[in-house]
């Protein structure tokens, strides 16, 4: 993902009432007017929200009809929380280590170097 | 066990990581700086960490690599800037597979009720290397399934 779209998906994720949209697109495709509905704003308030989900490639907008209907498009989604998943998941697996040579020096703070974590055999 | 909590905001060169430890705060110190304890949790653990140096005092300095089973080394290096002491340190760091790219890490460490919490705040020289720190530096390959959109999602609805 390039970093112009991921500045895009944080920017559009950033506003409490685009992410309300989001997951009400999660349900299936509506119209700015139903998607307006729980909000005390107009729908055109609603269609500049829009637009800025779509420019992040987080929605695609079809017409059906008179009505243009909004669709949740997941991959962007996806690749952005990848993209700190990866990063999450190092230190994750650290701290996960580090949670249980805690527990073993809690129990025996000189007992540090007698039973090293798990260690690659190469 | 608590969960690690990273942010790294948009448009700012910043990556903030926050894990609290069932451990009191010296004990926790001393997993951070003693480099027989640091070689057992830092870094995937399919990795072996080799630590070259780690001069733990204002000006010392510290470098460490990961080496994976294939050979391949990832070389980190750093000096320590001001005392380090359980209240934290102040260290720069630099990973080898991108040179001049320097980032200045702060740690915090606090202790309450027996917890004790970490606080990483690292600065890089711009939001690209940052970014870059994330998507390139520590990736190690690991491709787990995550099904993270569900979680995501699931965040994104509002409270009713």
């Amino acid at each position: 993902m390039q970093a112009a779209q991921l500045d895009a998906v944080f920017g559009a994720l950033s506003d409490p009432t685009r992410r309300a949209i989001l997951a009400r697109l999660t349900t299936g495709d509506h119209t700015v007017a139903e998607l307006a509905a729980p909000f005390t704003m107009s729908q055109p308030a609603v269609s500049r929200h829009l637009k800025v989900l779509e420019s992040a490639g987080l929605i695609s907008r079809t017409r059906r009809a008179t009505a243009r209907l909004s669709h949740l498009e997941a991959a962007p989604l996806r690749d952005a929380t990848e993209w700190l998943a990866r990063y999450q998941a190092w230190w994750d697996e650290s701290h996960g280590r580090l949670d249980a040579l805690l527990a073993r020096l809690v129990a025996d703070p000189s007992a540090s170097v007698d039973s090293p974590g798990p260690q690659p055999t190469d | 066990m608590s969960a690690t909590a990273i942010s790294a905001p948009q448009g700012i060169p910043f990556i903030d990581v926050r894990r609290t430890f069932e451990a009191p705060r010296d004990l926790v110190f001393r997993a951070f700086t003693e480099p027989d304890l640091l070689i057992q949790w830092l870094g995937p653990g399919k990795y072996e960490m080799v630590i070259d140096t780690y001069d733990v005092r204002a000006g010392g300095s510290w470098r460490y690599v990961h080496r994976s089973a294939d050979g391949a080394e990832y070389g980190f290096h750093g000096v320590f800037h001001g005392e380090p002491s359980p209240d934290g340190f102040v260290q720069t760091f630099e990973f080898e597979g991108a040179p001049g790219h320097v980032a200045l890490d702060r740690l915090e460490l606090t202790e309450l009720d027996g917890l004790t919490t970490v606080h990483t705040h690292s600065v890089y020289q711009s939001v690209e290397a940052r970014d870059a720190m994330i998507e390139n530096g520590m990736a190690d390959g690991m491709n787990q399934g995550f099904d993270r959109l569900d979680l995501l999602l699931n965040r994104l609805v509002p409270v009713a």
